[in-house]
This record gives structure tokens, sequence and C-alpha cells, in this order.
């Protein structure tokens, strides 16, 4: 089974074949817009220590993570990491939760017990993650396995980096997802660098897709960039994985704008690379296909910035009101209590 | 009321859960027409069928893993491993992911991991150990240790209902050789409550699993000389009754707290410190601690012998105490 390298997404009526409209379409571009606004504001509000610990961010990720996003259906599940704000933001995280989150307040999904993109909301769909990438995997080929169990036509989607990908845990969730032709979508976002290390010392395939025929499934490597694109490979197949056709292994190539976290200035990326990749990023990228395929008009452009920049700033305002958690509340939690198994989704 | 073996209490508790709750399923290493490496399910594939007795492929990540993801999905996930101490290859799954989850997200964990665990008969240094004291360390887990056949399904029936990651380690060397009563209806063993296994008034010895059948039999022995032991049985570890033990303490003034697991950051070392902390007053002398030597378990019968505590060394400490 050799792995299948994704066409760009051309047209508007290609689109439009594939379920989006003209709205849907501005939808996504304003998500790619508040993803970046948040965290380029998060990395300011790091640098004014109004953020402990440390920020990581995203940047050339968010049509990887929006695509992906867009893709799901509303009683899909998954498990991002920390360069998929953008999945967050699509399934309907409000910003000032995030900003909480990053501050360490109590309106933040963890309400301050976890710090920076270490968040998930299960009303959304979406389960936070670990440090130890890429423990969520197996954990979202287990939500699966509840659906097939269950006979529901729902699909787990597990996101894993290009350099986690090099651990057990990637093998064993694929392995099993495979064996059992399971509900679940695996994406990997290969943004080249896992930390300061690069892709040529982590895996010695061309393509970590290729690795999907070892499991018994396809795999497909999509250009990360291209946000409708990563929409339509998202979108099959998580189809596909609704009807019982099994996993995909979506490889979603990128590069990784900055340091691995706000304090690594990344010095071993070469220049050139950055310079090539800054003339593809995926915001103004899809930027130029709505005003190239969709009429987007300066007006329309102008509006989608200031609402997002207002949504932006009245977040932050927002989070900053929140409070810390008291440290009365320090052992709240650490087990659970019975009645909080009536939750609509353990019963 | 019908006498069972420890497995069988074990293997009925189990299907009897299976049968009342279709949340409830199993996945483990050759659980299915196998019937798992020591028979607990055996026939349960034939009916519950195949979705709900998961052979799953040699994978512990995968195990503990997909649990937790099934049970965030609303599942009641009984997961296996073959021997307890495979549970390292899925470490970090249940310390990292399971037993955290809800303290940063909120979310219940309702998983049961079975440990088959302990030793006695030539497994060696891969199939006996008693990694309890490992779990009870981190926050979020619970641990269970039953001794009798009436313990063990009662508290496979609350850790089933538990709304967090237990831990059930069921002692090998108790599955076919220990029998009791069982009730065949439907009951739950609470945590947090040791039992008296026996009854005295002169040294206390804590324990449970499989010691406090060798603490009995040196309990046994000591009768004859006048000497009055009371047994504790913890039953569990997290949650663990401290106030039974303390009473226990206060009442005989002399204590043994006995485990197989080795030494040196056992489980003991905390009994042993609460009741310093908490009964200091009521001791009459050391506490005195018996346990595995700080070694890996050995595989040939007389290093193993020497390995595990025996009844003759329970009962040498238990005579020293009482006459101190």
């Amino acid at each position: 089974m050799a792995v299948r390298e994704a066409e760009p997404v051309g047209s508007l009526q290609e689109v439009k074949d594939a379920g989006l409209d003209r709205e849907d379409l501005l939808g996504i571009y304003r998500n790619l817009l508040t993803t970046r606004t948040i965290e380029e504001r998060g990395h300011i509000l790091y640098k004014q220590g109004k953020i402990p610990g440390s920020f990581y961010t995203g940047r050339g990720n968010e049509a990887a993570a929006v695509g992906v996003g867009t893709a799901m259906g509303p009683h899909d599940v998954g498990t991002p990491l920390q360069r998929d704000i953008g999945v967050h933001i699509t399934r309907g995280l409000e910003p000032w939760r995030i900003f909480a989150q990053y501050m360490g307040r109590v309106d933040g999904p963890t309400k301050g017990r976890d710090g920076n993109v270490h968040l998930g909301d299960s009303s959304l769909g979406t389960y936070a993650m670990v440090s130890h990438l890429p423990a969520m995997l197996p954990v979202a080929v287990g939500m699966s396995l509840a659906f097939r169990i269950r006979e529901e036509r729902r699909v787990a989607v597990a996101w894993c980096g290009e350099g986690a990908a090099a651990r057990g845990d990637a093998h064993e969730g694929m392995n099993f997802a495979g064996v059992r032709r399971l509900p679940v979508v695996f994406v990997i976002d290969n943004n080249q660098w896992a930390y300061s290390t690069p892709s040529y010392l982590e895996f010695a395939v061309d393509h970590l897709a290729d690795r999907a025929a070892a499991y018994g499934f396809e795999g497909v490597v999509v250009d990360g960039t291209d946000v409708l694109a990563v929409y339509r490979e998202a979108k099959l197949a998580i189809e596909k994985a609704r009807e019982g056709g099994g996993p995909t292994l979506i490889e979603s190539v990128t590069l990784r704008m900055e340091g691995h976290a706000v304090h690594d200035d990344a010095f071993y990326v070469p220049r050139e690379m950055f310079e090539e990749w800054a003339r593809r990023d995926p915001i103004e990228r899809f930027r130029s296909w709505l005003r190239d395929n969709a009429g987007l008009t300066d007006e329309e452009e102008d509006e989608l910035s200031s609402s997002v920049k207002r949504l932006i700033n009245e977040a932050v305002q927002r989070a900053e009101e929140s409070p810390y958690p008291e440290a009365s509340t320090l052992l709240d939690g650490v087990f659970a209590t019975a009645d909080e198994l009536d939750a609509p989704h353990h019963r | 009321m019908p006498e069972k073996t420890y497995l069988q209490a074990i293997s009925d508790g189990l299907r009897q859960e299976m049968r009342r709750d279709p949340r409830v399923f199993v996945l483990g290493e050759d659980v299915g027409v196998y019937g798992g490496a020591f028979k607990v399910t055996l026939g349960f594939q034939e009916e519950f069928g195949p979705w709900r007795v998961i052979d799953m492929p040699l994978s512990e990540t995968a195990i503990m893993g997909g649990a937790t993801g099934a049970a965030l999905m609303g599942m009641r996930p009984v997961a296996e491993m073959q021997f307890a101490d495979f549970v390292s290859c899925a470490w970090d799954h249940l310390v990292t992911v399971a037993a955290k989850q809800h303290y940063r997200s909120g979310t219940p964990i309702p998983i049961v991991l079975r440990l088959p665990s302990g030793g006695g008969f030539s497994g060696g240094p891969f199939h006996s150990q008693n990694p309890e004291s490992s779990f009870a360390h981190i926050p979020g887990l619970k641990v269970v240790c039953p001794a009798t056949p009436e313990d063990a399904k009662g508290l496979l029936t609350s850790s089933i209902e538990d709304p967090n990651p237990v831990l059930f380690f069921e002692h090998k060397h108790l599955y076919r050789r220990i029998k009791g009563e069982v009730p065949d209806d439907r009951y739950t063993t609470p945590f947090g409550e040791a039992r008296v296994h026996r009854q005295g008034d002169d040294v206390t010895v804590i324990t449970w699993g499989a010691m406090v059948y060798t603490a009995n039999e040196a309990a046994g022995r000591l009768e004859q000389e006048d000497i009055s032991v009371e047994v504790i049985d913890l039953r569990t570890l997290i949650p663990w009754d401290r106030e039974a033990v303390l009473s226990s303490v206060r009442k005989c003034s002399k204590v043994l707290v006995l485990h197989e697991d080795t030494r040196t950051g056992g489980f003991g070392g905390e009994i042993a410190a609460t009741i310093a902390e908490e009964a200091f007053e009521d001791l009459d002398a050391p506490v005195k601690r018996i346990a595995a030597p700080d070694c890996p378990v050995p595989f040939s019968p007389p290093l193993e012998k020497a390995f595990i505590p025996q009844v003759d060394d329970v009962v040498t400490a238990l005579r020293d105490l009482a006459a101190y």
C-alpha cells in the first residue's frame, strides 16, 4: 500500500463539492485569525509576566489544526496537542477561557490545576493532553473502542507530533486500531523539528504516513499549510472511519515557525528554511485563495480582523478578572466522587 | 452459603457485574478464548461476545491507554495485566494519564486494573512481584489487596463501581489454595475498612494479601505459648483504615507490620510511621517490620523461600515482641 500524496485544493467548486459554503470558508478564516491572535497575544502576556510557567505556540500549524477541527462531526472527539489551539477554537472553546488557562485562573478548563495548552473541554469533545507525548494517542484509540463496542457512529481523532511518533505509544495504539479497524483517525503534525532534533534523526522513512501500511490502513501526506486540503483529507478519513472503514494516518507537513516554546529562539533551524516556509504562511495562503476564488473583499477582511481583535481584547480582560484558585482547594478533586458518573457521557 | 476458591469468587463477581451493566467490559492478553492466563475469564467470551471480552495484542500501553479512553467515553473497563509485574509497561498510562486526569480535567476515570501478583511458586523475578507500594504513592489511584474469597468478590464489585482508577491486586498464591464462603448475591465490600482476621490481646499484626494467612498460622502456633495475637487484614491500602490500625495498637500496645513486598519504601513504612506519630504513647515496644529483603524475587525454591516472609520468621518476631 503506497502512501498517497494529497493534491492541493483548487477551485471554489471543488470546495463546495467537499461540503463547504462561502460562510463556512469565512468561518475557517476567522478561526485561523483567532488562533494566531491568541498565541501572539499570549506571547506578549508571557513576556509581561502575566502568564506563569512556559508558553507554546503553534505558528505555522494553524491550518492543520483548524482544517481537521472543521472536518470533525459534532459528536466526534479528539486529543489535540500543543500546536493545535486551532482545534479548540474550531470546536467552540471561548478564547477567554484559554487565556484564563494560560494565566492559571479558575475559569480555565483545568481551573489552574494544569497549565498552558494542557486543556480540553469534554462538552466540546476535546480532552487535555499530557506532556508525555503521544500518551493521548492510545487514549483516543480507547475512545474509538468505546464507540465500536456500542456501535455508535462516532469517530476519535488522535494527534501526534513527528517526534513523538518515535515512541511506543504510537506503535501500540496504531497497531491495535488497525487490528480492530477502529473508528479513529491519526493526525501526525509533522513540523520537522522535535524541539531541536530534525526529522532525519527521528525517523528513517520518507514519510511517517508510510508506516500506515505496516498497520494495515491507508496513509496520506498533506500540505499542512493548505487548510482546505487538510479539511478534505480529514473529512475523507473521518467519514471512512464512521462508515466502518477503519483508521487512516494523515501526515500533515508544516514547519514549526517558532521555537519549541517561547524561551527557545530556534537558532538550530536554518534561516533559509524559515524564509521558505514564511512564503507559505497558512493564513496568508488562505487569504489570497479567498480573494482569488471566493471574492473576499477589503471590507470583509477589515471587519474580520477588527472583530477578532475585539474578541481577543475582551478575552484577555475577562481572563484577567478571573480569580486565582484558592490555596484551600489544593486537595479538591484528587479522587472523583460517585455522583460525577451521572454526567451524560457516563450514563 | 456456597464455598468457592478465591479465583472463582473473582470470576463470579466479574461475571455478575458484566451481566448487570453493559458498560462493563474486559480487555487483556489471552482473556478471550483462552480465558486468561489463570482462567478468571473462562467462558466469558462465549457469554458476552468478542467486543466485551477483548483479546488485546501484546500491548500493555494500548490496554491501559485504551481502557482510559473507553472510560472517558462512559464505559467501565476491567483491564487485566497478565501478571502484575507487567504493569511497568503500563506505568505511564496509569500514573501520567489516569491518575491525574480527574484532578486536572475533572473527568472521572472509572477503571479497574486486575493485577495477578505475588510469589511462592518459583515464578522468578518477573512473575512474582508485589508492586502495590509504587502505586500507593501516586495520588489519584486506589489500591486494593483482598485476602479472602468473600472480600475478593465484594471488593471487585466496589472497584467496578468506583469512579476512579483502581488497582486490584489478586494474589496468585491464593487463587486455588484458599476457599471460603461467598454469597451468590451481589454485594459490595467498602474501601478503607480493615477486617479483624483473628482477635487477640497481646500483639497486633497489620498485614494484607497472602501474608494474612502467614500471620494467622504464626498466631495459631503462639496460642500454645499463651501469646494472643490479633491479625488485622487491611484489605485496601488506598484508602487504608488508620482507625482500625490505631485502635488495635492501643489495645495490644505491641505491633508487627508484615508484607510480602520488599522492605525499603514498602507500604509498611507508612503504617509504622503513622503508628509512631499517632500512637506513640500507647506503645510498649518499638514497631517491628517484616518484609521481603531488598532484592529481586529469586527463582530457585530455597532462595525464594528465603525471600518471602515465612511463618517461622513471624513466630520469632511475635515472640520477641511479646517478651519485650
